[in-house]
């Protein structure tokens, strides 16, 4: 129940966070990712906001042997650098450089009733789904 | 297909917003030990069972009640969608595709996993800056 809780909580801090930087609005998005004359760089002083806090943060957490309210901590081991991840990376890279949304950003923005934002969550879920489906049975 | 809204250079809300993430980052990894990938989190809201899908639904609710919460202070969000409703849908089956065969995305390999030192997420963050920036690029600008 408290893991529920302070995942609850975490979404909304993070929410704020996507909010107030502006991550959630796809112009702002598409503008750090044209370079051209009007280029906003906000969104790299976010990451590097982001990065600023959890890199130490992280570092202290891992010395300990276990999270406050869980037996372990669930951190990817695999440290293989495959065709999978790359290719991956691509076609996610793509689809963030048309919409200007990433997964984040659209579940945020789905409060706003967009047509475009809930057709664009709706066809994501969908991509999840698809890539699930074919990893349940073929391991691509 | 496209429109063209400018966006003000915002460095201290850039900045803020930033440390809310990290410290949600954070808070998460602390108390529960996992690590908040966004698309990690959708993926086994829908797709995993028991309480592996409770924390994540709690986490994507209190992303849906940040938004809420944050309307009813400030108005509604600014989302500026710049493409038509077909580039949105092919965007988003793009972005949930990808995000999965390639493990993570902005959240989870851009923030934690730079954050812990993953080789694999450095490169997973330069290849998908990289194609977005080239795709945002031939969009605009050809």
């Amino acid at each position: 129940m408290k893991i529920v809780l302070v995942s609850l909580f975490s979404g909304f801090i993070f929410g704020i966070g996507l909010i107030i930087s502006g991550m959630s609005n796809p112009a702002r998005v598409l503008n750090f990712l044209d370079l051209s004359a009007r280029w906003d760089p906000t969104l790299a002083l976010v990451m590097g906001g982001a990065i600023a806090v959890t890199m130490p943060s992280f570092y202290w957490i891992r010395k300990r042997n276990k999270p406050l309210f869980a037996d372990k901590f669930e951190i990817p081991s695999n440290n293989n650098i495959d065709r999978k991840l790359v290719i991956g990376a691509c076609i996610f890279g793509i689809g963030w450089g048309i919409a200007g949304l990433c997964p984040g950003p659209s579940i945020v923005a789905i409060t706003t009733l967009q047509p475009e934002v809930l057709l664009f969550v709706f066809s994501m879920l969908l991509g999840i789904l698809a890539q699930h489906g074919l990893h349940v049975k073929t391991d691509v | 297909m496209q429109t063209w809204t400018s966006t003000p250079f915002e460095p201290w809300l850039g900045l803020t917003g930033g440390i809310l993430i990290g410290l949600a980052v954070v808070m998460l990894l602390l108390t529960t030990g996992r690590i908040a990938g966004i698309s990690g989190i959708c993926a086994g809201a829908i797709t995993k069972p028991g309480f592996e899908r409770y924390w994540r639904l709690a986490f994507v609710l209190g992303l849906v009640i940040s938004s809420i919460f944050y309307s009813l202070f400030k108005g509604p969000l600014p989302v500026q969608t710049q493409v038509d409703s077909i580039w949105m849908i092919i965007a988003g089956f793009l972005v949930g595709f990808g995000t999965r065969l390639g493990s993570g995305c902005t959240s989870g390999h851009g923030v934690a996993g730079i954050a812990r030192l993953s080789r694999r997420s450095m490169v997973a963050t330069l290849v998908f800056i990289g194609s977005a920036v080239i795709i945002t690029n031939i969009i605009r600008h050809t």
